[in-house]
């Protein structure tokens, strides 16, 4: 039963008890970007895109709990550019070159680049030096494009019933790990058919031999905005979870 | 290498595993207990640790990667660590650090060929007022000069064992220069404890409610509240102390675990008293580790006299027992939420919240978590009623605080002020003459110049959990913001990317800045962006407040940039 609602923005929104802000938007198509959300997952709240004002209070949108009369400002100049600050940062930590990415169009990240216009990073790019892992005959690991939102560690956990992933490190020395006696994904259960080996935002791991099924200019986030793709997907897995739940 | 007393590095790890027992919240102290034995946790051991532990091999190397005192990689016979508190660089520590690296002929951040040594740094060893100090496998050794470092490259050099080097290299001073209140106050074990049985819970309640008690750990949350709204939790209670006393330039803790234990445990017990937790922890920095034998004979006595364990005081069901368990080395495990993970065996990232830990803590179940000054105050409060607190302080802040002094000043140690002292006062009383600005609160509060001294010690006006670092006018405000940012930067637990990567940022751009290498206002665009976006979205304390330093420096003294980057111009 729909019986409370909040707005975003003004706009109304409905919500069941226990579902998130970020849920509650979703389904009323109301577009938040995220990254390290995934409608299929426990939610984790470490991107912080998702961030809006609560009640004036910054949130992270997907970790706050839906409540009746909340007054959430989401679409808002201020919140997009500490977006983009926080997209920069991730571009300059990690090492991307989309040109020659086989995720380009597919990447949750690059599309998001183009949602909040980000033309550069005005911040030092770091350039770490992230150990690749081509160990496993049907997924790379590129450790270069990891953004460390912990996507494939939850999957695997939640979804795939392994332990696949893990993080190790931290600070800006924070790094993906893999269980297996040899850290190497090869020696990993990992299967390509697991959530965990598909579920990645950036092309951190890609499942080998599908890289250019679809071609560069047919691909997801080609042509289309990141908004408009994500909510399809996300309304549609939300509420296929929500069936699967009754 | 890795052989002692004959038997295998495995065998030996079974002797470890098998003295712990199965339960994987003990993956920390089992972790310790390996890295001394073999000056590192050997990767190939990290199988069965995790089999023995029911925990996948990942989970282990990711704890191991996270503590500074942890390491994969082998480090020396002798680790020496040395504390890179701006306080402790003030004093010399580069020197002593260049000095013992050419003398035991070790680069620092390596390990000697013959795997002799290592030498590297380590955030404050809470050693300020007796620096610049060292932890030498963990031991601390404080008042480094000359001759100690002579002493120091003799004994590694004909590889005398640590516990038989000089009982005065390890000898820590109390530096207690103005006792008030608290530091004054005493008990006998148990007094306060029977004083608070007569009178019945709700008593003691309305005792530290009245008293207006608030937590001394940084945040200051009310904590006649706190218990009450922890003893109304259901289900099982867990208490805490924080004794993770982390930020930089504080050391009162060190203090009151010396002089006071006994008002601390009390104080822990009546915590246990009243939300009925029956197991309690108190969370040591394992830079404190010299604390420990003396904290555990304490608890024993207490046991002895049916203080702790069963039927306390006589009490037919009052049932508590205190552990001691030690950090390994990470800031950020003072953050209560983090710290629970660090007890629960598990990286210590900071938690989602809500819920708190009064309703879902140590275990997800309601837990009560204070300072170590917190206790002891509220031991206080329930031997000699609120009015012990309300005679002094404002009316917000009541009571006095423990502060520690360091830095450019005649007599650095532990000082206790009313709350309402102001700056001026406090620099009088330790004797610093004229001062460029003092940081009050550590790297995570405020830089305060001198129009600012008349401001007050309180909640309401600059609140600080006890640090107190003072500068002279001869010291350099940038260096002072470069070194707080790289502590930021290598205390962020790297959960959040604002902090993950916004606090590396801030460093690397002070950096760029003290060489020559920015300009001011290039610079300060990005570093003002950073602060907006680390206060807006990070996930916790630690990298809300990490821009604090470079802020107050832009905004109080902007001069400083400015002069650095005309001065030098920009160079690519
Ligand atoms: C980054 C960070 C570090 C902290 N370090 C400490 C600490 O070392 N000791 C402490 O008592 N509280 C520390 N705190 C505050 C604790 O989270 C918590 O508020 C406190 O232990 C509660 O006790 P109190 O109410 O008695 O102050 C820290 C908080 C943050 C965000
Ligand atoms: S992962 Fe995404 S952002 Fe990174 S290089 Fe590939 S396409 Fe570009
Ligand atoms: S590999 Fe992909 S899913 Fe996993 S943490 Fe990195 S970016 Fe996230
Ligand atoms: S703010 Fe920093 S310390 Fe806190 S969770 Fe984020 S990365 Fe970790
Ligand atoms: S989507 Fe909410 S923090 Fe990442």
């Amino acid at each position: 039963m729909n019986d409370q609602a909040f707005t975003i923005d003004d706009h109304p929104v409905p919500f069941r008890r226990g579902e998130s802000i970020m849920e509650a938007a979703l389904l009323a198509g109301i577009y938040i970007p995220h990254l390290c959300f995934h409608p299929l997952l426990e939610p984790h709240g470490s991107c912080r895109l998702c961030t809006v004002e609560v009640n004036g209070k910054p949130l992270p949108a997907c970790t706050t709990p839906a409540a009746a009369g909340l007054e959430v400002t989401n679409d808002t100049e201020a919140l997009n550019q500490q977006r983009r600050t926080l997209l920069q940062l991730l571009f300059a930590e990690g090492n991307h070159c989309c040109p020659s990415c086989e995720k380009s169009g597919h990447c949750e990240l690059q599309a998001m680049g183009y949602w909040l216009k980000m033309l550069d990073s005005p911040f030092p790019y770091l350039f770490p030096r992230r150990a690749l892992d081509a160990s496993h005959p049907a997924v790379l690991l590129d450790r270069d494009r990891c953004i460390f939102c912990e996507r494939c560690v939850r999957a695997s956990r939640e979804l795939d019933g392994k332990e696949v992933f893990a993080l190790a490190g931290r600070g800006l020395n924070t790094r993906l790990i893999v269980n297996s006696p040899s850290g190497r994904l090869g020696d990993s259960d990992l299967e390509a058919s697991d959530h965990a080996a598909r579920i990645c935002p950036t092309g951190a791991l890609l499942v080998r031999g599908e890289g250019f099924r679809t071609p560069i200019g047919k691909r997801p986030f080609d042509g289309k905005s990141l908004s408009e793709t994500c909510l399809q997907r996300a309304a549609a897995l939300l509420k296929e979870g929500k069936e699967s739940e009754r | 290498m890795e052989k002692a007393g004959g038997s295998s590095p495995e065998e030996q790890v079974t002797g470890i595993l098998r003295r712990h027992g199965t339960d994987p919240s003990l993956l920390l102290p089992i972790l310790q207990e390996v890295q001394k034995r073999f000056h590192r946790v050997p990767p190939r051991l990290e199988d069965a640790i995790a089999a023995h532990l029911s925990l996948p091999r990942s989970h282990v190397e990711g704890v191991v990667d996270f503590y500074h005192f942890l390491s994969h990689e082998r480090r020396g016979e002798y680790d020496i660590l040395l504390s890179n508190c701006i306080i402790d660089r003030f004093h010399g520590q580069q020197a002593i650090q260049q000095r013992l690296a050419r003398e035991l002929d070790t680069p620092p951040g390596r390990v000697r060929g013959d795997g002799r040594v290592s030498i590297g740094e380590t955030s404050c060893t809470g050693l300020c007022d007796q620096g610049p100090a060292a932890l030498v496998n963990g031991r601390a050794v404080p008042a480094l000069d000359e001759h100690r470092v002579t002493q120091m490259v003799s004994l590694v050099e004909s590889g005398v064992p640590l516990e038989r080097w000089p009982e005065a290299m390890f000898r820590v001073d109390d530096n207690v220069c103005q006792p008030g209140p608290l530091l004054k106050s005493g008990l006998t074990p148990g007094e306060a404890l029977n004083a608070a049985l007569g009178g019945g819970p709700e008593n003691l309640l309305q005792q530290l409610e009245q008293s207006g008690l608030r937590g001394r750990g940084g945040a200051g949350f009310p904590t006649g509240m706190k218990w009450r709204l922890c003893r109304e939790a259901a289900g099982e209670h867990y208490l805490i102390c924080n004794a993770d006393e982390g930020e930089p330039g504080t050391f009162k803790d060190r203090e009151l675990l010396r002089l006071h234990a006994h008002a601390l445990f009390e104080g822990m017990t009546l915590g246990a008293w009243i939300t009925g937790a029956e197991k309690g922890f108190l969370y040591l920095r394992g830079e404190y580790r010299f604390l420990r034998e003396a904290l555990e004979r304490i608890l024993d006595e207490r046991r002895d006299c049916g203080l702790l364990g069963e039927s306390i005081c006589g009490v037919n069901g009052f049932r508590f027992d205190i552990t001691i368990r030690m950090g390994a080395g990470a800031y950020i495990c003072g953050e209560e939420s983090a710290l629970l993970e660090s007890l629960e065996g598990n990286r210590p990232r900071p938690r989602n919240r809500p819920p708190y830990p009064i309703t879902s803590g140590f275990r997800g179940k309601p837990t009560l978590v204070n300072n170590v000054e917190t206790f002891v105050a509220a031991a206080f409060v329930a031997l000699y009623g609120s009015s012990w607190l309300t005679s002094i302080g404002t009316d917000a802040s009541p009571g006095s605080k423990l502060i520690s002094i360091s830095g450019d000043c005649a007599r650095p140690g532990i000082y206790e002020f009313p709350f309402g002292t102001s700056v001026e006062e406090i620099l009088e009383a330790c004797g610093a003459d004229s001062p460029m600005g003092v940081q009050v609160g550590g790297p995570s509060g405020s830089y305060i110049t001198p129009q600012e001294f008349h401001r007050r010690l309180a909640f309401e006006d600059l609140s600080t959990g006890g640090s107190f670092m003072v500068f002279g006018r001869e010291r350099d405000l940038l260096e002072i913001v470069e070194n707080f940012t790289a502590f930021f930067a290598h205390e962020s637990c790297g959960f959040c990317t604002p902090c993950r990567v916004g606090t590396a940022m801030q460093n690397r751009l002070l950096k760029r800045i003290r060489n020559g290498e920015e300009t001011g206002a290039e610079a300060l665009e990005l570093l003002r962006q950073l602060r907006e976006t680390m206060i807006g979205a990070s996930h916790c304390g630690l990298g809300k407040s990490a821009s604090n330093p470079v802020f107050d420096m832009l905004e109080k003294e902007p001069r400083v940039l400015s002069a650095r980057a005309t001065s030098r111009g920009r160079v690519r």
